[in-house]
């Protein structure tokens, strides 16, 4: 069946498309900026400018070239982030998991209230003056490494996506397996975890991207550059001359003969490359678990 | 009692293993969410870090007096409260908007590319974000080499410090829409097509179907978003504020909210009694609007509470 296409139909497609092309445009064109300025000499970005286009005799790799020969501030800022990406996750996701299987056992009798206990958290907090104290007067935060990984652990919005996908894991299936004799952390990890696998794709997705992007927890706690993850060393390859200042030491170049503006871009492109090149993959996952935590459970 | 207490040591021996499972979340949030809490004492008194929290002597509501005493505070108030609320307005158009359009779009492939395109600026951190303002707004930036070009010369948002408001609302709309579609086009998605069939059967315009079909289904969606949204009306998007304006003095009068004044309190007064006020005062005003809207929720569909 094909209805004719009134005039009114043709109006709205065509603006539907202008708007919706025109805002996804504005959406990619930074990054591909970003890239083209990251490719650009020197040189050309100090006389002329950032530009849309880079002529081939304007190209130059010096900027990565910088970045990645200077061991000893940002390659070793990626194997922070990574490893703390990694780890806390792993973490994350088992605390996570454990915490919504429990609080979604219909036959668990407290489960009301510890979800309580958990999301009241949500509601009122001490703020980030006690919270700051308490992590580096008491719990020694201060230049360890954990400082990056404990804060991102655990968040009640994961929680209640968990809680709210394994609410919807048919009971009978824990109750035939407690009837074969298997425990209740063999249910959870050889029945439930197998079933979970989307809410666990979902999950790790928010996670990692939250460890990946984290330079709050960085600011907060580490004062030398020893722990510093990929976005705070952009922060401050950003703000301050001192980093760039560094950064030519440790290459034995002049200041004045760094690309200093190209190796900003260069930065970005090397912290958010991996997660631009992963986002087509996961995009799926993080819509599906968006609209899970829409409705909560 | 004698019996429920048994009932409760049964209990207790029947789910230990389940009990051990929630262990590891339960000293969590005790650490990091309850001990801090208690930490609001800090707010009535004067902190001195030799001393500790706990022996460092009462001053009363001193610490609120001196936050009060300048409009500062109130300054930065209807600063975070007057930026949230043009964010959820902006970010209400944007999003039902293009969800509304989305949905309208018949080339698959055009629909994926361009919704992939919109959800990119999501996964970026603030910082990224900083990087991409300076690359387009900065000194040489693109935006500059273009108005150069069309000869219009020399003109920088840095300088330009009144925009800041405009800047910030249009950076934030460009970071979320992507993200804030989802949960609208989830819904559209899911209204009957007999409806549409059947105004169109009626000679219904594409307009009067959207004002009088779309709408109306999404209205309790976005009644909810945004009283969920207002529940939060007092706390401020540091990431943004600190990456886009950090200490910038000429952008701080106009772009200072709550959370970045409390973080900079933090790093650099010695006053902490008076920050963790400033802190406590934030905390309770986001209380008081969160249970607001939970009970205005629960009045209007009580399926979509908090608790």
């Amino acid at each position: 069946m094909k209805i004719k296409k009134g005039k009114d139909r043709v109006a709205f497609d065509a603006l539907s498309v202008l708007l919706v092309g025109l805002f996804s445009l504005c959406c990619i064109i930074p990054f591909y900026l970003i890239v083209v300025g990251s490719f650009t000499s020197e040189h050309t970005i100090v006389t002329e400018g950032y530009n849309f286009f880079v002529k081939i005799k304007d190209l130059s790799v010096d900027a990565y070239n910088i970045a990645l020969r200077n061991p000893t501030s940002i390659v070793k800022a990626y194997g922070v982030t990574i490893f703390v990406t990694v780890v806390g996750t792993v973490i994350s996701i088992f605390m996570t998991t454990m915490t919504g299987y429990v609080l979604a056992r219909k036959d668990f009798p407290w489960r009301n209230k510890f979800s309580f206990f958990f999301f009241f958290t949500t509601l009122f907090n001490g703020g980030l003056v006690p919270y700051y104290i308490l992590c580096t007067k008491y719990l020694n935060f201060t230049n360890h490494i954990y400082a990056l990984i404990l804060p991102g652990l655990f968040t009640v919005w994961n929680m209640i996506v968990a809680k709210s996908f394994m609410s919807g894991i048919p009971f009978e299936m824990i109750e035939a397996a407690k009837i074969d004799g298997a425990g209740d952390f063999y249910i959870y990890l050889h029945i439930i975890l197998p079933v979970s696998k989307p809410l666990i794709a979902t999950l790790t997705l928010f996670v990692a991207l939250a460890y990946w992007n984290d330079w709050y927890n960085c600011m907060l706690f580490m004062s030398t550059g020893e722990t510093w993850n990929l976005q705070y060393t952009l922060q401050n390859i950003l703000n301050s001359s001192e980093a760039l200042k560094k950064i030519a030491a440790m290459t034995g170049m002049q200041v004045g003969q760094m690309p200093s503006e190209g190796l900003k871009l260069a930065m970005t492109v090397i912290a958010t490359g991996p997660i631009v090149l992963l986002y087509p993959f996961l995009q799926k996952y993080f819509v599906k678990g968006l609209t899970v935590g829409a409705v909560k459970g | 009692m004698a019996k429920r207490g048994r009932e409760l040591v049964k209990n207790i021996k029947r789910y230990r293993v389940l009990l051990a499972m929630l262990l590891p979340t339960i000293l969590y949030v005790v650490i990091f969410a309850y001990i801090p809490m208690g930490g609001i004492v800090l707010a009535f008194k004067n902190y001195n870090y030799n001393l500790g929290i706990l022996e460092s002597p009462w001053c009363g509501l001193d610490n609120f007096r001196f936050l009060f005493v300048t409009n500062k505070i109130w300054k930065l108030t209807i600063n975070t409260l007057l930026y949230n609320i043009v964010f959820i307005l902006v970010g209400l158009v944007f999003e039902v908007g293009f969800a509304i359009m989305l949905s309208e779009i018949r080339n698959q492939v055009f629909k994926k590319i361009s919704q992939a395109f919109m959800f990119l600026p999501y996964f970026i951190s603030w910082v990224v974000v900083a990087t991409i303002m300076l690359n387009i707004f900065g000194s040489n930036g693109v935006l500059h080499h273009i108005l150069t070009y069309f000869g219009m010369g020399d003109y920088s948002i840095y300088r330009n410090t009144k925009l800041w408001p405009l800047v910030l609302v249009i950076v934030k709309a460009w970071k979320q829409t992507g993200y804030g579609t989802v949960v609208y086009l989830a819904v559209i998605t899911g209204i009957s097509q007999e409806l549409y069939e059947a105004a169109s059967m009626d000679g219904a315009t594409v307009w009067q179907k959207i004002r009088h079909i779309t709408l109306p289904s999404l209205k309790p969606t976005i009644f909810i978003m945004v009283l969920l949204s207002l529940g939060n009306v007092f706390r401020g998007d540091f990431g943004m504020f600190y990456q886009l304006v950090g200490s910038n003095q000429l952008l701080l009068e106009s772009s200072d909210i709550i959370d970045t004044y409390i973080y900079r309190m933090l790093t650099t007064s010695p006053n902490t009694g008076m920050t963790a006020a400033a802190g406590l005062y934030q905390s309770i005003l986001c209380f008081i609007c969160i249970m607001i809207a939970n009970h205005v929720v629960k009045k209007v569909d009580p399926e979509y509470t908090l608790f």
